[in-house]
C-alpha cells in the first residue's frame, strides 16, 4: 500500500477501537506519526500503535500479532498499543484472499508480513538517527524502542525519530532475525487486553452505543427456511418504548428505545409463518437418512489406495463400527448482535465480526453504496468459534436500520435466538471397516462419511462431483500406515443450515478415526498407545506428540481404582496434538474427566501462554460437546434454547489440563482449533478402557 | 413508566422504565454501564453478575422493582480507581492472564469478589460450588488459580 493511500485510510482509523491510544483533543495538533506500512504508527510520544487486522475473539491476536512486529522493530514492548483495522484491501488475509479471521490462520498469515513490516520500520528509524548524527547506518543499532550509536552510546528514542523517519524511504526487503535471537516473540507474554477485560472497559459489539441509536429484537421463523405469511404489530406497537415494527428478510424487527421494550414488543407480536419443507424434518428422520446413505454401495471417493476390498475380505480379523454425532451450536458467550447505520452517503457497521470483507460487501449491497463508503468498525468478539464468520446478524442490522428510516439500530439476539438460528456443526454419520492381519496391524481401512456440507452452502463452487474436500479433512490424511485405504463421502443435505464450528469437520472425523484405531487396537489385543506408535513410523510429528503426552501422563503406570486412561492424536490446521485423559464414572453414571495431558507441536510459536490457553480452551470446547452437546430437531425446529437445555461445562467439571509444547523450528501451525478434535475420542477411549463399552455416539451423557 | 431511584457504584440514579425491566438492562441501556454482560437472561450463565449490598446477584432476572434501596456495585465500581483494574481480584486476573474473549469475566470477577468477601481462603470445592458462571473459552483453570492468588494477596 502506498503511504499516501494508507494515511488516507488511517484518517478513518480514529473511529476504530483504541486501547490506551492518546486521541488528540479538539484543536490540538495531530501528532505526525511515522506510518511506514498498514500495520504500524509511531508517534512522538514513543507509542507504537499496531493495527491488528484480525478479530480478537479470545485467541490472543491482539498480543501475538504485535509481538511479531515488535520483535523485528526492536520495540519497547511497554509502549505497544493496539487498534483494530478497518475493512481495507491492505488487511486481506493472504491465506483466504479476503479480510477475515478463521481457520487458525492468524499467526501463520502474519508470520512473514508483520515481521517484515517491523524490520523495515526499524531500518528507517536507524536511517533517521544516522542522518541526525551524520554517521553511517552501519554504526547504529536498534534496541528496546531506541536507536543507539554503538560506539558513542548516543541514543534517540523512536518517538524522537518519528517525524524524520516519516520523510525517509521504506526499504522493501530487509533480512529477518534468526528466531534464536528473539527477545519478545516466543517468550511467555501477558495479554495486552487483560486489564480492560477485567474492569468492564473492553467494548464488545453488544456494548456499541451511537447517538440516536435504537435497539431491535427480531422475530424469526421457528422452522429453518420459513417465511412471514402475515403479521399483526398492533399489540407490539402498544408496548411503551417500541418505536417501530418493520419487516426484514429474516422476519419482523421490533425497534425500541432499549432491549427490554424491544423484547416485550416481540413477545406481543403476532406472526403467521409459512414454515416450508423443513417442517417435516426431525433428528429421527435425519438419522434414518444417514443410515440409509451409509449403506449405499458408492459415494464420492475422497481417497483410494491399493485394493481395500480385497484387503478387507482377506483379513484375519474384521473390525466394523458406526459412529454418529449431532448438530452443535456455537453459543458464543456474547449473543449475536450488530449495530448498523444506513444513510444515503454511506454505511457504518459496528460488529463483533470475523469477516470484515463480507460485512463491507453486504453493507454496500443493502445500503446501495460503494464498498469504500462502508466503514466496518470491528469490536472485541465475545467468542467467535466460526459463528461470527456468518453475516446473518449483520444483514439484520443493516436491513432494520434501512427499513426504520435510516436510524442507527443495534440488533440484539436473545440466547434462544442464538441457539435456534445458528449454522450448526454438521450432524454426521460414519461407517468404518478395517481388516487386520495376523500381526494385528490394519491391512485395509474403509471410512464412509455421511454429512451435510458446509462448503455447499458457503462456497458451492468448491464442491465437485459430490465431494466436499473439507468435509473429509482428517479422514483422508490418515497418519497410520495402512496399505489399502478407502475414504468416501455422501453429501447429505438435511435442511438444517451448517457452518464453521471450532475445528470444523475435524471435530467429527477425529472422533471417527481416533475411536476406530482404538477399536482396532482392542481387536488386536494391543495397548492403544503402543499400537498407534507402531503405525506412526511415517508420521514423526504425530508420533512425537503421542510419545510426549504418554510419557507426561505416565501411560501404563497404575491409577487409583475406578480410573482409566484414554489416548488420541490428531493433526489439524498444520498442528499436531495428542491428549491423554484420566476418567472415572460415578455410581449414577456421570462421567468425570480428572486430568488431560496435552502435547502440542505447532511448529514455531509466538506466545507459549497463548498456546497453553488455546489448548485449554479447545479442550473445554471439545469436552463440552463430547459429554453434553446436542442440538436436536423436531418438526424443523431446534428443541434446545438456552443454557438450561444446551448445557456447558462448568468450573466443577473442569479437569486439570497440562500442556506441553514441543520445541520446534518447523513452520508455524494454527493454535485456536487443534486442541478441540482429540479430546472427544480420548475421553471415549478412556471410558472403553474403564467399562469395556465403546462410545459410538455423541454426546456421551451418562454411562450405564 | 414509573420512576425508580437506585444507587449504583455509590451514585444515585433515577430511571423511568417498566417495573419488570431487569436490572441488567437498566445498567446497560439506561445508565450506559456496559461492563455487565447479557449472556442468557435466565440466570444460568452469570455474565450479568453484580453485587447487591455486596452479594453476588444475577441482574438479568432481578427486576428493577425488586432492587429497592440495595446498593448496586458493578464491575465498573469494583475497583476504587474506575479506570484501572486495581481490586485484588482484578489484579489476580491480570497476573494469571485469565481472560480470553473476556465477555464472561466481569461476571466471573464479581462472583469471585463476593466469594472472597465471605470466604477469605476458599478451597477448590468452595470455588466449584460458588463459581457457577459459564466460560465458553474454557478459562476455568486460570480462574481457579486467580481466585487462590487473590485470596493470598488479601
Amino acid at each position: 500500500m502506498e503511504r499516501r493511500a494508507f494515511l488516507q485510510t488511517a484518517g478513518g482509523l480514529g473511529a476504530g477501537l483504541v486501547i490506551g491510544f492518546r486521541i488528540p483533543a479538539r484543536g490540538e495538533q495531530e501528532p505526525s506519526p511515522f506510518a511506514p506500512n498498514a500495520w504500524l504508527r509511531i508517534a512522538p510520544d514513543d507509542s507504537v500503535l499496531v493495527i491488528v487486522d484480525r478479530s480478537e475473539m479470545g485467541q490472543g491476536v491482539v498480543t501475538s500479532l504485535p509481538m511479531l512486529l515488535a520483535e523485528e522493530l526492536e520495540a519497547d514492548w511497554s509502549k505497544v498499543k493496539i487498534e483494530f483495522a478497518p475493512a481495507d484491501k491492505a488487511y486481506i488475509n493472504p491465506l483466504f484472499g479476503l479480510q477475515g479471521t478463521g481457520g487458525s490462520s492468524s499467526v501463520r498469515a502474519a508470520w512473514t508480513p508483520l515481521r517484515k513490516a517491523g524490520a523495515a520500520a526499524r531500518e528507517v528509524l536507524i536511517a533517521a538517527a544516522a542522518q541526525r548524527w551524520a554517521v553511517k547506518t552501519t554504526e547504529c543499532h536498534a534496541e528496546n524502542g531506541a536507536v543507539v550509536h554503538t560506539k558513542t552510546k548516543r541514543r534517540l528514542r523512536y518517538g524522537q525519530l518519528a517525524v524524520r523517519a516519516a520523510t525517509l524511504p521504506v526499504p522493501t526487503d530487509v533480512a529477518l532475525k534468526d528466531p534464536k535471537d528473539w527477545r519478545i516473540a516466543g517468550k511467555p507474554t501477558k495479554r495486552l487486553d487483560a486489564s480492560i477485560k477485567t474492569n468492564g472497559r473492553a467494548k464488545f459489539g453488544i456494548d456499541t452505543w451511537v447517538p440516536g441509536m435504537r435497539i431491535a429484537v427480531v422475530a424469526r421463523s421457528p422452522v429453518f427456511g420459513g417465511k412471514v405469511k402475515s403479521f399483526d404489530a398492533t399489540a407490539a406497537k402498544a408496548v411503551e418504548g417500541v418505536r417501530n415494527v418493520v419487516q426484514i428478510s429474516s422476519g419482523i424487527a421490533v425497534v425500541a428505545t432499549g432491549y427490554w421494550p424491544a423484547k416485550l414488543g416481540r413477545d406481543a407480536l403476532k406472526v403467521e409463518w409459512d414454515e416450508g419443507p423443513t417442517a417435516s424434518v426431525s433428528s429421527a428422520s435425519i438419522t434414518q437418512m444417514f443410515t440409509e446413505r451409509a449403506a449405499q454401495p458408492t459415494a464420492a471417493v475422497a481417497k483410494h489406495v491399493g485394493d481395500p476390498d480385497a484387503g478387507l475380505s482377506g483379513a484375519a480379523t474384521k473390525v466394523d463400527a458406526d459412529y454418529e454425532m449431532p448438530f452443535l451450536a456455537h453459543t458464543t458467550m456474547e449473543p449475536m448482535n450488530c449495530t448498523a447505520h444506513v444513510r444515503a452517503d454511506g454505511v457504518d457497521i459496528w460488529a463483533p465480526t470475523q469477516f470484515q470483507t463480507g460485512a463491507q460487501g453486504i453493507g454496500a449491497a443493502i445500503g446501495g453504496v460503494r464498498p469504500e463508503q462502508v466503514k466496518v468498525h470491528t469490536t472485541f468478539l465475545g467468542g467467535g468459534f466460526g459463528r461470527r464468520f456468518e453475516l446473518d446478524f449483520i444483514q439484520e442490522a443493516l436491513e432494520t436500520s434501512k427499513a426504520a428510516g435510516g436510524v442507527p439500530v443495534k440488533v440484539i439476539w436473545s440466547r434462544e435466538d442464538d441457539v435456534r438460528n445458528g449454522q450448526y456443526r454438521p450432524a454426521n454419520f460414519h461407517r468404518m471397516r478395517a481388516g487386520l492381519g495376523a500381526d494385528g496391524k490394519p491391512v485395509a481401512w474403509s471410512h464412509r462419511i455421511v454429512a451435510p456440507s458446509i462448503m455447499a452452502r458457503v462456497f458451492p463452487n468448491t464442491v465437485q462431483n459430490g465431494l466436499d474436500g473439507e468435509a473429509v479433512e482428517g479422514g483422508v490424511e490418515l497418519p497410520y500406515t495402512v496399505p489399502n485405504l478407502h475414504v468416501d463421502y455422501m453429501l447429505t443435505d438435511t435442511g438444517i443450515p451448517v457452518g464453521f464450528w471450532r475445528s470444523v469437520n475435524n471435530s467429527f472425523n477425529a472422533f471417527a478415526v481416533e475411536t476406530f484405531i482404538d477399536e482396532c487396537a482392542a481387536a488386536a489385543k494391543a495397548d492403544p498407545f503402543e499400537y498407534r506408535r507402531a503405525l506412526l513410523a511415517g508420521a514423526p510429528r504425530h508420533r512425537g506428540v503421542l510419545e510426549l503426552a504418554a510419557a507426561k501422563a505416565g501411560w501404563g503406570t497404575p491409577l487409583p481404582s475406578g480410573r482409566a486412561r484414554g489416548i488420541a492424536v490428531f493433526k489439524s490446521f498444520e498442528s499436531f496434538v495428542a491428549q491423554v485423559t484420566e476418567v472415572s464414572v460415578s455410581s449414577a453414571g456421570e462421567v468425570r474427566v480428572h486430568r488431560v495431558v496435552c502435547a502440542v507441536d505447532c511448529g514455531m510459536h509466538v506466545n507459549p501462554l497463548t498456546v497453553e490457553a488455546q489448548m485449554q480452551g479447545g479442550i473445554v470446547y471439545g469436552l463440552t460437546a463430547a459429554l453434553k452437546g446436542a442440538i436436536t430437531i423436531d418438526k424443523g425446529r431446534v428443541q434446545q434454547g438456552n443454557f438450561d437445555d444446551y448445557q456447558m461445562l462448568h468450573m466443577n467439571e473442569m479437569p486439570v489440563v497440562e500442556v506441553y509444547i514441543v520445541p520446534s523450528t518447523e513452520a508455524p501451525g494454527g493454535i485456536g482449533e487443534p486442541g478441540t478434535p482429540p479430546i472427544g475420542p480420548a475421553v471415549g477411549n478412556a471410558l472403553f478402557a474403564l467399562t469395556g463399552k465403546r462410545i459410538r455416539k455423541l454426546p456421551i451423557g451418562t454411562v450405564a | 413508566m414509573p420512576a425508580f431511584t437506585l444507587t449504583v457504584n455509590g451514585r444515585p440514579h433515577t430511571v423511568n422504565v417498566a417495573a419488570d425491566t431487569p436490572l441488567l438492562w437498566v445498567l446497560r441501556d439506561n445508565l450506559g454501564l456496559t461492563g455487565t454482560k447479557f449472556g442468557c437472561g435466565i440466570a444460568a450463565c452469570g455474565a450479568c453478575t453484580v453485587h447487591l449490598d455486596g452479594e453476588a446477584t444475577r441482574s438479568c432476572v432481578t427486576p428493577i422493582s425488586a432492587v429497592g434501596t440495595a446498593k448496586v456495585t458493578t464491575i465498573e465500581g469494583l475497583s476504587p480507581v474506575a479506570t484501572a483494574a486495581s481490586h485484588r481480584v482484578q489484579k489476580a486476573w491480570v497476573a494469571e492472564d485469565v481472560p480470553q474473549c473476556g465477555y464472561c469475566q466481569s461476571g466471573q470477577i464479581m462472583a469471585a469478589a463476593a466469594l472472597l468477601a465471605t470466604t477469605p481462603d476458599p478451597t477448590d470445592e468452595q470455588i466449584d460450588s460458588t463459581m457457577t458462571n459459564i466460560c465458553r473459552c474454557g478459562t476455568y483453570q486460570r480462574i481457579r488459580a486467580a481466585v487462590h492468588r487473590a485470596a493470598k494477596e488479601a
